[in-house]
């Protein structure tokens, strides 16, 4: 690979700028057999909470037209677990690691921080937008005035760490959480979370999630999340990685044009396990094709008619 | 290890209303595979691929064999997938039966849960016997590849219209009270797993049963394909994928 596709957002240079989506690609561990980690710009790793969780019960997946709802509700092992056992093995792989991080209060989001500030991971996203769990999640990304004071409370925890805020789409106002976002000390925004939704089978009459509604995420949110991305790109001053149904190199491009500094790749995972090798192969392929020194140029160059 | 690919078809046929034998040709998941694993495949259209279990496995000839059911349109687009034509499969998937040799084993099928039967089956050869239950005489699938394995055969139907009239849990104590094996292996509906791990734990007998539960990504990434479990008296959320489909029955929580 080239260096055409080496990004930076908010001091952090990634070596391309493909990322695997938090919650779909746990800490990697699953893939390596496929390709080595260290193809992939960075990895966001699955959330991560002060305290072990079980999630939600089963069903937590339901297939949709061109996507999927989860409800999977933050399951993973606690930050004490991720930090002596998954992120030792992380940091062996040569590629940059985001710690997702999650937490039912402003003070528990901060802790976490506090936790990972000391230890080696590259970036920090806060998860203000997870729709599956009762308390914080969603809460935080839904108010400006609750967005604000959990960003500030997480900012003020880490000396060290560049801060992302993984925002929820789920609003009326992107731009204005992103905004707040932004003024409580963020370096850089990540969005789309999933868009809530619900399935029912007409059978049973019972919904098919277990937690009656769960995140909607694959091909089918793509128009949205570029949306989103491009009225935030134009609403703030700090970088954006993109995401929201992305699965083909076409898609990752559409997304920087909308104003996005890097992506993260979720569900297309789930389609295909080599989407994000073939989404970096496609960039670079367009990158030479077009003449493009380096694939930031195109950020935000969509021609808005 | 697993691989994902583009495998061709080799055969195709319905083995019974609505279920579809397959053969692939695929060396490489062929010899990696080992019986009570499973695959992912991905049907034409549809965002999610569907798990099915593998039926046989033929690492001489690179084989393998699926045999499915159509529950949706999802199953009904893989089985319109011909011979000499690709299938997109994740494979193999999943911790599978614990087999040691010489041991004596009782594999519990029924219905759709039968085909899994088929591989451990074939590696117990005579120590084998296979308890088979069905909804009715056409639904009954492959009782010949069971017998031309060695395994002593015992079929059961829900309405009497093929073999012993009952559930298939019926014949299994009998067995486990007059000659009791060393293993049972199980899969098919949830009642019958249950039933099936209550008889083990009261004839003292190890026993394992394959699940199922929707996934997304068959490979222990996404975490949807949570199933509850007891170990060392805890409570966990495992996951069917990764941590199954074969469990302990012992540490499966059937409530």
């Amino acid at each position: 690979m080239s260096d055409r596709l080496k990004v930076n957002v908010c001091g952090v240079d990634f070596k391309n700028p493909v990322i695997p989506a938090s919650g779909t690609y746990g800490y990697g561990r699953e893939y390596e057999c496929l390709y080595p980690l260290s193809m992939l710009g960075g990895i966001s790793v699955k959330g991560t909470t002060l305290n072990p969780r079980q999630g939600n019960p089963a069903p937590r997946v339901a297939e949709t037209p061109s996507g999927m709802l989860n409800s999977v509700g933050l399951q993973n092992g606690g930050a004490k677990k991720f930090l002596e056992y998954e992120l030792p093995n992380l940091l062996t792989k040569d590629t940059r690691i985001i710690a997702n991080i999650a937490g039912a209060t402003a003070e528990e989001c901060a802790e976490i921080a506090a936790m990972l500030d000391d230890s080696a991971v590259d970036m920090i996203e806060l998860n203000i937008s997870c729709p599956n769990v009762k308390q914080g999640g969603a809460a935080f990304g839904t108010s400006c005035e609750a967005a604000e004071a959990v960003t500030a409370a997480v900012r003020k925890s880490l000396r060290r760490k560049p801060l992302m805020v993984k925002l929820s789409p789920n609003v009326t106002s992107i731009t204005d959480i992103a905004k707040a976002v932004e003024a409580a000390g963020a370096d850089a925004l990540s969005l789309i979370n999933t868009l809530l939704g619900m399935r029912i089978d007409i059978k049973t009459r019972r919904p098919i999630l277990k937690n009656n509604v769960g995140g909607l995420s694959g091909p089918a949110v793509l128009p949205v999340a570029v949306r989103m991305v491009w009225q935030v790109h134009n609403a703030v001053s700090i970088p954006i990685m993109g995401m929201g149904g992305i699965s083909t190199w076409e898609d990752a491009v559409e997304m920087m044009l909308a104003g996005a500094s890097a992506v993260q790749v979720g569900a297309a995972v789930f389609a295909d396990p080599y989407a994000p090798i073939k989404i970096i192969e496609g960039m670079e392929k367009y990158c030479a094709d077009n003449g493009i020194d380096n694939i930031s140029q195109i950020v935000g160059c969509v021609e808005p008619w | 290890m697993y691989k994902q690919g583009k495998y061709i078809v080799l055969s195709k046929r319905a083995a019974a209303k609505g279920i579809f034998d397959m053969l692939i040709d695929c060396p490489e998941i062929a010899a990696l595979a080992q019986p009570g694993q499973f695959v992912q495949a991905a049907a034409d259209g549809y965002f999610l691929r569907r798990p099915i279990s593998i039926c046989d496995i033929d690492k001489q000839r690179g084989t393998i064999r699926l045999v499915f059911e159509v529950r949706g349109k999802g199953t009904q687009k893989l089985s319109e997938i011909n011979a000499g034509q690709p299938i997109d499969i994740i494979a193999p998937l999943g911790k599978g039966f614990t087999f040691e040799e010489g041991k004596r084993a009782v594999c519990v099928g029924g219905g759709i849960g039968t085909p899994p039967m088929l591989s451990i089956a074939k590696l117990c050869g005579k120590n084998a016997r296979v308890i088979s239950g069905f909804r009715n005489a056409s639904a009954v699938i492959l009782q010949e590849d069971f017998a031309a394995a060695g395994c002593e055969t015992l079929l059961c139907t829900d309405d009497g219209s093929a073999g012993l009239h009952g559930f298939v849990t019926q014949p299994l104590e009998e067995m486990l009270k007059t000659d009791k094996p060393d293993i049972i292996y199980a899969c098919g509906p949830m009642p019958m797993l249950k039933g099936t791990a209550l008889l083990a734990q009261q004839y003292g007998v190890y026993c394992e049963v394959s699940l199922e539960q929707r996934m997304a990504c068959g490979v222990g990434a996404c975490l949807v394909c949570a199933c509850k479990t007891v170990k060392n008296g805890e409570q966990i959320l495992s996951h069917v994928c990764k941590d199954g489909p074969v469990f302990n029955s012992g540490e499966v929580d059937f409530s």
